[in-house]
């Protein structure tokens, strides 16, 4: 989308409510509201055409700090308040807003079918891999052992991978960034803003007061390159602080890493985001460290229909076609008439 | 065709007649055909009400669906079945007591026979009652043999229908299975000549139905033609009836369903106030239909949405009144029971939107294919928080068409999400609607502001008018941006607020603006005297019944009004003052009592309850039993 000259320039500012934001400070939330707000700007859409719909926890307060319109609405249902909002009104740009508890766990099941119906939604999931509006119990993606208020010996359920549920559900748009690393996470919500279709986003997000550092591997400066694959289309995987290192497929189609004194760079895993099969994407995203180095960025990019877009396609036919008579409707299937006596 | 006609006798089997062939008159007729769910029994029952329709009979019509798919052919739980009433008079309910039962095999006769009337006529497929079907339907030795003498009561028509209808096709190079299907077509015949009934319409229809199939159509009507004849001629059947035309008002009818008619008033509604119309909704019976219907009137500016559950179909529903679409859900219990928190949020942040609930038998999945009324407390009350809606009622299937359009008045009026309650009775049962002018109905405006309220200060989403309604800004307005959402709004701003005062302030506010509508809704009608010895107070599908029972307690000279509640919440004005206007109040309710617990706790009325819950209408002699009662007590 190109800006429209005949709009005026938004910045930054023109996003930012008037309400007092209230996370914790040093929360992780701050730094992807900032990144939003400088997103929107460059996307040239009015801002009374943006829709931010969350649902509840921490993360699901964005909206009031968003001066476009919006709702803060129930757990997990954000997903399904946004397919029928955009159902209804094709022509806005709808994002949600959500959490690892919100969107996995009381709201898998919107969040699944947002997805495989390819709504038009950006889905911005903050995973801070934690319950924190409620003060602190294990959430869906809490690893194994997680000891939280809820666990006292150590969580015994299995945590969900996102992007896997999310290519599972044939998301057509897959990406992950980290709050601080912004540069990284204004591209990642860029594309997201851009793409048509449902657009799903995992952004590792601290949460500073009941599960801090939880992604020091992949925020902190000397640590993510070595821990970190930053995917780029068309290009090998190759990572590392020297970028020294790769990624090859075996024999078996599984990742290896492999040192690039040893292998040419032809020989690497080359990334395609557009692939109509999802299984090179499920791959990437079953990459997680500590057991190999995990993959940042985007997944997965491909192009559908959209939901909305079909039923609007049907809706205006049918409206073209059709013609809307009452009495006609009234009058179908078998009538009679009685006669004055 | 004999022209004898004997005098009329209401609402009964005449007495008997020793002559042959005799026709008599009648005012109103119950049928009932019921039979296995592959057997035709709809079928039959349909056209045998179009008929009576289009003959210019007043009808009314009940089915009876097994909760099973397709159980298994003869068993108990695999009867279906069709009642219709037809009448030279008015006609208010399908029905009570069945005048005539028409059971095609030993299980329908088991499951239906304490519905047919003393003296009533029974007629059933002799060759159905075999060793295997009299064991499927738990019969220890053939009924028709009536060593107990349990059919004495009755005239019984012991019809070989099987074998005559298989004769009837013969020759047509029809499988017997084929051959078979065809006997609901025999025993549509029979009734046809049992009640001077002219086929023609059916014949129409079976020629144009299976226009690509001669040989079904020709066997069809020769199995029709076949029971018809097998009436005239047989020394079986010695009387036949006929039912004068009904005086109906003027104009072009057509049957109408009540889930038809909420779909058709709330598309005449949203086409009138030129708006798109969005339903979210996921299949549950007896309410599905309604989302088939809207499915099939995207030309009418709806979009129909089949969400993944019950809590997606309501929130899809706030989302889109959100973006200033008229929307819509339906469901019955158990659906409204997962919607209740996204309802909550309709309420809290105020968005217009219709919830119409098909009430079925409960609690949890309960009789899923049968009446009750029992989801009134889930709809006045059933939320977290102090959480009023208004609640407005159908009484019949055409009366849905015009609640339809009143709880999207409601709705936009009011900025309010509205119940509007139906039951598997009206939403599944049918009558002859009056087509309406298109020029009689009421357009409901709806309009969306477009310059901020704030005085320069921003666009205040929850700043009110006289009836302490906001204004319904919508996305894509440039200037009016604003959040909504479940946490409580600060009185103005709607921005969240934890400010007690505020909560106790908007919890006042959101319930007087519910209590304003008894502004806008007519006064409370009464029917028969307007103080006495006995009101009855009825809401929703037994309309019917109630209205009759009184009419026929009046008729007896007793004083007995009946009050029939359309707006259950708020409820009139007057409501209070008719309640205290009579000795007794009589409160007759397919549930355990729920809106006798609202009025005596509203109006502390003592009145007295009259609950029944058996997945099955009132019958009217029941109900003029307890209004007996309730008199001498």
């Amino acid at each position: 989308m190109s800006a429209d000259t005949s709009l005026p320039v938004l910045t930054q500012k023109d996003f930012a409510s008037d309400q007092e934001i209230r996370w914790c400070p040093r929360c992780g939330d701050y730094s992807i509201l900032a990144q939003m707000k400088k997103v929107l700007p460059t996307l040239g859409i009015p801002k009374e055409d943006i829709v931010f719909v969350s649902g509840i926890g921490c993360s699901s307060r964005f909206p009031y700090y968003m001066s476009t319109y919006g709702m803060h609405s129930i757990h997990g249902r954000a997903p399904a308040i946004a397919t029928g909002l955009k159902v209804a009104r094709p022509e806005l740009t709808v994002f949600v807003i959500t959490g690892d508890g919100d969107a996995l766990s009381i709201g898998g099941n919107h969040l699944l079918h947002a997805l495989r119906r390819n709504v038009d939604l950006k889905i911005i999931m903050f995973n801070n891999q934690i319950y924190g509006l409620t003060k602190g119990q294990y959430s869906p993606t809490s690893p194994l052992g997680k000891k939280t208020k809820s666990t006292p010996f150590g969580s015994v359920d299995r945590p969900l991978n996102p992007l896997s549920v999310a290519i599972g559900a044939g998301a057509t748009f897959v990406a992950r960034s980290a709050d601080v690393d912004i540069k990284h996470l204004t591209m990642v919500l860029e594309r997201a803003a851009r793409h048509k279709g449902s657009a799903f986003v995992e952004v590792y997000q601290d949460c500073n007061v009941f599960n801090s550092g939880a992604f020091e591997f992949a925020t902190k400066k000397d640590q993510k390159q070595e821990n970190c694959i930053y995917l780029e289309n068309g290009k090998p995987l190759i990572y590392g602080n020297d970028r020294d290192k790769g990624i090859r497929l075996t024999g078996a189609g599984n990742p290896e890493v492999v040192n690039l004194s040893d292998v040419k760079e032809d020989d690497l895993l080359f990334h395609d985001e557009s692939s109509d099969d999802p299984t090179p994407a499920f791959r990437l995203a079953q990459m997680r460290w500590p057991n190999s180095p995990e993959p940042m960025g985007i997944f997965r990019s491909i192009d559908r229909p959209t939901y909305d877009g079909e039923v609007d396609r049907q809706f205006k036919q049918c409206m073209e076609q059709g013609t809307a008579d009452l009495e006609a409707l009234f009058n179908s299937g078998d009538t009679w008439d009685v006669k004055p006596k | 065709m004999s022209s004898e006609s004997s005098a009329s006798k209401s609402n009964g089997q005449p007495a008997g007649s020793a002559d042959a062939k005799a026709l008599q008159t009648m005012e109103s007729v119950v049928i009932r055909f019921c039979g296995d769910s592959g057997d035709g029994m709809q079928l039959a029952g349909t056209q045998f009400t179009n008929v009576s329709a289009v003959f210019g009979n007043d009808v009314s019509t009940l089915p009876d669906f097994p909760a099973e798919i397709r159980a298994p052919a003869g068993s108990l739980f695999g009867v279906s079945g069709f009642q219709v009433c037809f009448s030279s008079g008015e006609v208010f309910t399908p029905g009570d007591e069945v005048n005539t039962l028409v059971a095609m095999n030993p299980a329908a006769l088991k499951t239906n026979l304490e519905d047919l009337q003393r003296g009533g006529t029974l007629i059933v497929n002799e060759d159905a009652f075999d060793k295997g079907n009299l064991q499927k339907a738990h019969y220890d030795s053939n009924p028709l043999d009536d060593v107990d003498g349990n059919l004495a009561a009755f005239r019984v028509h012991k019809v070989p229908m099987t074998r005559l209808t298989r004769d009837s096709v013969e020759g047509l190079g029809l499988t017997v299975r084929e051959a078979d299907r065809c006997k609901n077509f025999f025993a549509l015949g029979l009734v046809f000549w049992l009640y001077d009934r002219d086929s023609t319409p059916t014949e129409d229809w079976v020629k144009e139905k299976f226009a690509k199939h001669p040989s079904i159509v020709e066997a069809n009507l020769r199995a029709l033609k076949a029971g018809y004849n097998y009436g005239f001629s047989t020394e079986q059947f010695t009387v036949h009836y006929e039912v004068p035309s009904a005086e109906l008002e003027p104009g072009r009818y057509r049957k109408i369903t009540g889930n038809e008619a909420v779909a058709m008033g709330l598309a005449a509604a949203a086409k009138l106030a030129e708006v798109e119309l969005f339903y979210g909704g996921y299949p549950i019976t007896p309410a599905s239909d309604i989302l088939h219907e809207l499915s099939k009137l995207k030309r009418f500016g709806i979009k129909t949405f089949q969400a993944e559950d019950e809590i997606a179909a309501i929130t899809s529903v706030v989302g889109a009144a959100f973006g200033g679409a008229l929307a819509v859900t339906a469901s019955s219990g158990p659906g409204i029971a997962l919607k209740g928190e996204g309802i909550g949020l309709g309420v809290i942040t105020e968005l217009p939107m219709i919830i119409v609930n098909v009430q079925r038998g409960g609690p949890s999945t309960g009789l899923p294919t049968k009446t009750e009324q029992s989801d009134l407390f889930l709809s006045y009350f059933g939320r977290n928080g102090d959480c009023p809606m208004p609640v407005i009622a159908a009484r019949s299937p055409a009366d849905c068409f015009q609640m339809a359009q009143e709880a999207v008045r409601i709705a936009v009026e009011f900025m309010t999400p509205v119940f509007l309650m139906t039951d598997g009775y009206i939403a599944n049962g049918a009558e002859p609607w009056k087509i309406p002018a298109i020029s009689d109905l009421k357009k409901v405006s709806i309009s969306h502001p477009q310059e901020s309220n704030g005085n320069g200060d921003g666009f205040l989403p929850y700043l009110r008018d006289e009836n302490l309604v906001r204004p319904w800004a919508v996305p894509g307005t440039p200037g009016l941006e604003h959040r909504l959402g479940g946490l409580e709004k600060a009185d103005g701003s709607g921005n969240v607020s934890y400010d007690p005062d505020n909560h106790d302030n908007m919890t006042r506010i959101r319930a007087q603006k519910i209590m304003n509508i008894a502004e806008s809704i007519p006064e409370q009608e009464v029917e028969g005297p307007e103080s006495g010895d006995l009101l009855v107070v009825s809401w929703g599908g037994t309309y019917g019944a109630v209205k009759s029972a009184c009419m026929e307690s009046r008729r007896q000279g007793k004083s007995v009004a009946h009050c029939h509640l359309q707006y259950i919440h708020p409820f009139p004005k007057n409501l209070g003052t008719i309640l205290k206007n009579y000795k007794k109040v009589l409160i007759p309710e397919l549930n355990g009592g729920q809106m006798w617990m609202i009025l005596r706790g509203l109006y502390l009325v003592d009145a007295v309850s009259f609950s029944k819950v058996k997945g099955k209408p009132f019958l009217i002699g029941e109900l003029c039993a307890k209004i007996d009662e309730v008199l001498e007590s």
